[in-house]
């Protein structure tokens, strides 16, 4: 399939798609093992969240012990998330602006070795591009027109990017083309059992991720009750009419970090980080074993990460809320 | 006479960087040194600089010892005026909100392309770089600072792969190809700070660094660049600005 298959609609079939799914207020709520079943192999899988900040990580970690195939992954920035999708081979195309664990752990020594032995491929697309397309997805347009990008190789070596003269005012502006994944991952602070999810902090892309997607598999920290949600529907972001499950996932976000909950897991990510250096394939392999496929289950990977760790990212995490 | 102080390259790349920005202005930063220099910025000559992150911060003021990993993380927030996504921030960029870029790089050409993509052949790359995140968008749609290392194997004639654009293949070229706004400013490295000439778009030294020759710009460039016959220099850091340099970064993440 082209990169134009895999990541546009026919418009006429996005909207069957969406009009037969039960949009109804139920309750949606399943096990990661439950929500892993709704993703098919070679599906368009958006990732919500961005570097290392509210990163669907329990979803994923369930995706690769489900032994999936063939995603095509889309997020704004990728960090460790995307090493462990292409060395697990549940994702061999991930669409993204920018991809390393983080700036101050230098150039991912995994992207580097699967992109350059051209066993996977990082399709690169400027952030304010992948904004601009997942919001067109959100739109229900084909295309939204921006100013960047014109003239650089990045444009150059796209082929499903197009330039054109505006026909109002003869400007030049690139066209790109609308993204609307058939599944979104989305790890919030709290939501409802029907879906209606609440942010704090960052949003990121997520809010038009997941109304751009076909359907939304929502981890949250918590859930609370509708009545909660009722009381200041101003703070809902994502509505229950795009939710499809809900799985409630405490410290889902770790080794990466959740707004106000959790920083990043900074010694666990050093350690990681380090383990790829001298040999990164068998590092990734011996850390899958260990983290990904391993553990019975979260709460067992939670404790692999051991519970100083936690307990340090914690108290760093709830700090922003102190004066 | 007071003797010289000791400082990193690093150190020296943020000083000299932060001097560069005005209070009063709008600066999208990039994590790492340009945040560095915003920051010292802020707490030297221009309190009222306004600091964006392509995470999605307008505003915020980095708390010293937190700095964050990327511009996407909570302790990017500390303070900030307004939280929004990552699309609306960018596109602050685009309606013409933001007066300068500021930003990091990998390798740099004479027309200050920005690579940060692939090095060597992008088709079968010696190295696959982390790619551009915001850094198309910011060199497509504003004014731009880039600080860097200045080593000749990061200051070619051109670039393997333009990921940032700067004035393309120099003269009218960048405005021809669409890109009507914007452009670069600054290089500042460790050895100079360099501007652009106005008409063919070419790298040009403005200011040498304090005991830094001609020569020495010269061997560490990969291209012909025009320097003065009598160049000027740049005062040294001072004590102050070394200082809350290595109180925002005690632990030398980003100043080593």
């Amino acid at each position: 399939m082209s990169d134009r298959e895999i990541t546009q609609k026919p418009y006429l079939k996005l909207r069957a798609d969406t009009q037969a799914r039960d949009r109804s207020l139920r309750e949606k709520v399943m096990s990661l093992e439950e929500a892993a079943a709704l993703v098919s192999d070679g599906d368009h899988v958006a990732i919500g969240g961005c570097t290392m900040s509210r990163t669907p990580f329990a979803m994923i970690w369930a995706l690769i012990r489900a032994r999936k195939s063939g995603l095509h992954c889309s997020r704004s920035i990728t960090s460790s998330e995307g090493e462990l999708l292409f060395a697990s081979g549940v994702s061999e195309h991930i669409l993204t602006s920018w991809f390393s664990q983080g700036i101050v752990w230098g150039i991912s020594r995994i992207m580097r070795a699967y992109t350059e032995s051209k066993r996977a491929r990082f399709e690169e697309w400027s952030h304010m591009a992948i904004g601009l397309r997942y919001r067109a997805g959100a739109m229900g347009v084909p295309f939204l027109p921006m100013r960047a990008m014109m003239g650089s190789d990045v444009a150059g070596q796209l082929d499903n990017i197009h330039e054109m003269e505006c026909p109002f005012t003869g400007e030049r502006v690139v066209l790109v083309p609308a993204l609307n994944p058939d599944i979104a991952l989305i790890h919030v602070q709290r939501c409802d059992a029907y879906g209606n999810a609440q942010i704090d902090g960052l949003e990121f892309m997520d809010i038009d991720i997941a109304m751009a997607a076909n359907r939304v598999i929502l981890t949250t920290e918590r859930i609370v009750s509708n009545d909660q949600i009722r009381r200041a529907p101003d703070q809902t972001k994502i509505p229950f009419i795009a939710v499809d499950a809900v799985v409630e996932v405490p410290y889902g976000s770790a080794p990466h970090e959740c707004y106000g909950v959790y920083e990043p897991f900074f010694d666990h990510m050093d350690w990681y980080a380090g383990r790829m250096k001298p040999e990164a394939e068998a590092g990734i392999a011996a850390y899958l074993e260990k983290y990904i496929y391993g553990p019975a289950d979260w709460a067992e990977f939670l404790s692999l990460l051991g519970m100083a760790d936690l307990l340090d990212a914690s108290r760093r995490g709830r700090s922003i809320y102190n004066d | 006479m007071t003797e010289p102080l000791d400082y990193t390259a690093s150190e020296l790349l943020a000083v000299m960087s932060g001097r560069i920005l005005v209070d009063g202005q709008t600066a999208f930063a990039g994590v790492g040194i340009p945040l560095l220099a915003a920051v010292l910025a802020q707490r030297t000559h221009a309190a009222g600089l306004t600091i964006l992150f392509e995470g999605g911060t307008l505003g915020p003021f980095v708390v010293a010892g937190e700095l964050p990993p990327s511009t996407n993380e909570q302790r990017c927030t500390r303070r900030a005026n307004m939280l929004l996504s990552i699309t609306d921030v960018l596109l602050l960029l685009q309606r013409g909100y933001v007066d300068v870029g500021f930003m990091g790089g990998a390798q740099i050409d004479r027309h200050g392309n920005l690579n940060s993509s692939f090095i060597g052949d992008p088709a079968d790359p010696a190295v696959r770089l982390p790619g551009t995140g915001g850094g198309n968008d910011i060199a497509s749609l504003t004014q731009m600072i880039v600080a860097m290392k200045h080593e000749r194997r990061r200051f070619v004639e051109k670039v393997d792969f333009v990921t940032s654009p700067g004035y393309l293949d120099g003269g009218a070229s960048r405005e021809e190809s669409g890109l009507v706004a914007g452009g670069m400013y600054r290089v500042v490295t460790d050895l100079a700070v360099m501007g652009f000439d106005d008409e063919t778009r070419r790298m040009k030294v403005l200011a040498l660094h304090p005991g830094v020759t001609a020569q020495e710009v010269r061997d560490n460039t990969g291209f012909d660049i025009d320097i003065a016959a009598e160049p000027k220099f740049t005062e040294p850091p001072t004590g102050k600005e070394l200082g809350i340099l290595r109180h925002l970064d005690p632990d030398r993440l980003y100043t080593a």
